[in-house]
């Protein structure tokens, strides 16, 4: 049981994410399950092998440093639930 | 003439002869929609309207002969969770309520270039993730082959589509199989491009290094003609392959072509049905030519605990923008900026969304890193080495696409570990990068479609296609359709 209530409670505030009382028992049991599942990697003997993110070389691409029109502040608000004439609002941060 | 059950192509010729109108297609096709759509629930949102004008204003330059594609003035929809300019795009989350991206995705562009006329935005898995359409936030997309069945997810309603006539071709997204079982329980084909040969750019993105965009259609002709469309190097997505677009020379002839069979793909857990006609499939292609052959691939067995820690990682990180703030779902009560936070993304996201948001912060979390994602990483490697060598011999790999036909509404939804593992044929090919098509080769008991999925080396989609194609040449599996429910005509 790797996933506790102490573990779920740690996860969440990295995901910023608050299970109810209701969902929390039972994303206990499948992530448990889950995890006990994925642990199936264990058998497998990966020792001096390299970890690959992309399964084609992929370089870091470059462009010229050409000065282009980028997106306007009106379409970049436009989705905004709350925003002012030019920015996005959020609640106070600091007194 | 019944102008619904035509191809994309066939209806791409009316329309170049002019023996029918752009609107007069688009007309019928949107008519169709509102008949069909009630009962099949395919479509987020329709774009009634705005297809109307898009016909017109494609008419004209078909007329002018600035359009020339031979998908000219074809309707067409695609999956929502491509960016459509102006138009919602929900990934079927609540968390995108009212969003409506100011740029299309490149794909959607540059279909519309060539003259496509978009019928709306298609129903799936919230943000791609489950293999049944039943996590979206606007209902579940019911399969027109059986009652009260799945279509298959998370392109379930990008399948539906074109399985009900209600467009000529649509496009999926494939990050763990999201095109191809959906093309198998819903007897349509389909192919998921190579990673890198579609841009990415305007997909909403689930796990960026496996995702990738794919067209779904009613025959392997249509399937090749959107994907030469929408194929090709895009400057705006940095891991797009700087090549041209792909172009198809389709022709019937498989013969000395080399298909592996990995036999771990037949053991348990396959459905009976399934695997006689899969088998059926790969004898019927060995009678046309082909050089069939059985082969072991031991690592596939890594595939899905390997997907599902690389998959939640990347979603952990890439749905950490939905906050509330820029676009979407906000919570109306809150107290403090980091209330509004939780709030917005407790509220916004569904089950199946915030358990995969959670394993990945777990899988990435300082402790379990090295355990799971890095070994996660290294088993990736040996998975893409296999396919490497299996490629040194053969042309293309042929297995199911799903254990199972399309199942019963509900069946998987409360076992979300039962759910992975049937991906147990389609994620490994995401790890690898690699181009996979399915094509229906026949039904089971039920009458339930099963598509056979064919996979190839990187790049090698010409390939696949002429394999797909000359199977289609001398079966008629693609060429069935469910009896559809429509409502009565009043």
């Amino acid at each position: 049981m790797v996933i506790d209530d102490k573990m779920i409670d740690y996860i969440g505030e990295l995901a910023r994410l608050k299970l109810q009382d209701n969902e929390r028992e039972s994303a206990k049991n499948e992530m448990n399950k889950i995890i006990d599942y994925m642990d199936t990697l264990n058998k497998i003997d990966t020792s001096g092998i390299e970890a690959m993110s992309h399964a084609f070389p992929v370089k870091n691409v470059f462009r010229k440093d050409e000065v282009k029109p980028s997106i306007s502040r009106e379409d970049l608000l436009l989705n905004a639930p709350d925003k002012s004439e030019e920015a996005f609002k959020v609640p106070k941060t600091f007194d | 003439m019944d102008l619904s059950t035509l191809t994309a192509l066939e209806a791409g010729k009316l329309i170049k002869n002019k023996e029918i109108s752009v609107a007069e297609i688009t007309k019928a096709a949107l008519d169709n929609i509102e008949k069909t759509d009630k009962n099949y629930n395919a479509f987020v949102t329709v774009c009634h309207d705005e297809a109307l004008k898009q016909a017109e204003e494609v008419q004209k330059k078909i007329d002018d002969g600035t359009l020339t594609s031979p998908l000219a003035g074809v309707p067409m929809a695609v999956k929502d969770n491509m960016c459509t300019k102006g138009i919602l795009t929900t990934a079927s989350s609540k968390i995108l309520t009212g969003f409506k991206p100011f740029y299309n995705a490149t794909a959607v562009e540059r279909l519309e270039k060539a003259g496509g006329v978009l019928l709306g935005k298609l129903n799936m898995d919230e943000f791609a993730m489950g293999s049944t359409t039943e996590t979206s936030y606007y209902g579940p997309t019911f399969n027109p082959w059986g009652e009260n069945r799945v279509p298959g997810g998370s392109s379930g309603g990008s399948a539906v589509a074109v399985a009900t006539d209600q467009a000529y071709y649509t496009l999926g997204s494939d990050t763990g199989g999201s095109i191809r079982q959906p093309c198998s329980f819903c007897g349509i084909t389909g192919i998921k491009p190579t990673y890198g040969a579609v841009s990415r750019y305007g997909l909403l993105a689930y796990a960026s290094s496996l995702d990738q965009i794919g067209p779904m259609g009613k025959t392997v002709e249509d399937v090749a003609e959107v994907l030469s469309i929408i194929s090709g190097h895009d400057p705006k997505d940095s891991t797009s392959f700087n090549q041209e677009a792909i172009k198809f020379n389709l022709e019937n002839n498989v013969k000395g072509k080399r298909i592996g069979i990995p036999v771990e793909y037949f053991g348990k857990g396959l459905d009976a049905d399934v695997k006689a006609r899969v088998l059926e499939a790969a004898k019927k292609l060995e009678s046309m030519g082909a050089v069939i052959e059985e082969f072991n691939m031991p690592e596939l067995e890594y595939a899905i605990p390997t997907y599902y820690i690389v998959a939640c990682a990347e979603a952990s990180s890439n749905l950490s923008r939905y906050d509330g703030v820029k676009y979407g779902y906000c919570t109306p009560k809150f107290d403090d900026l980091s209330d509004l936070y939780y709030k917005s993304r407790s509220e916004g996201f569904g089950m199946e969304v915030k358990r995969r948001i959670m394993i990945g912060a777990f899988v990435l979390s300082s402790g379990y890193y090295d355990a799971y994602y890095k070994k996660a990483l290294q088993v990736k490697a040996i998975i893409k080495n296999s396919f490497d060598k299996a490629f040194e011999k053969y042309d293309a790999i042929l297995s199911p696409t799903a254990p199972t036909t399309a199942l019963k509404m509900g069946e998987n939804l409360s076992d979300p570990l039962k759910m992975y593992l049937g991906d147990i044929y389609t994620v490994s090919v995401n790890l690898a990068g690699l181009p996979s098509m399915v094509v229906p080769c026949g039904f089971d008991s039920n009458g339930l479609p099963v598509g056979l999925q064919l996979t190839g080396k990187a790049f090698s989609e010409n390939t696949l296609m002429n394999i797909a194609y000359s199977y289609q040449q001398e079966t008629d599996f693609h060429l069935k359709k469910p009896v559809l429910k429509k409502e009565m005509e009043v």
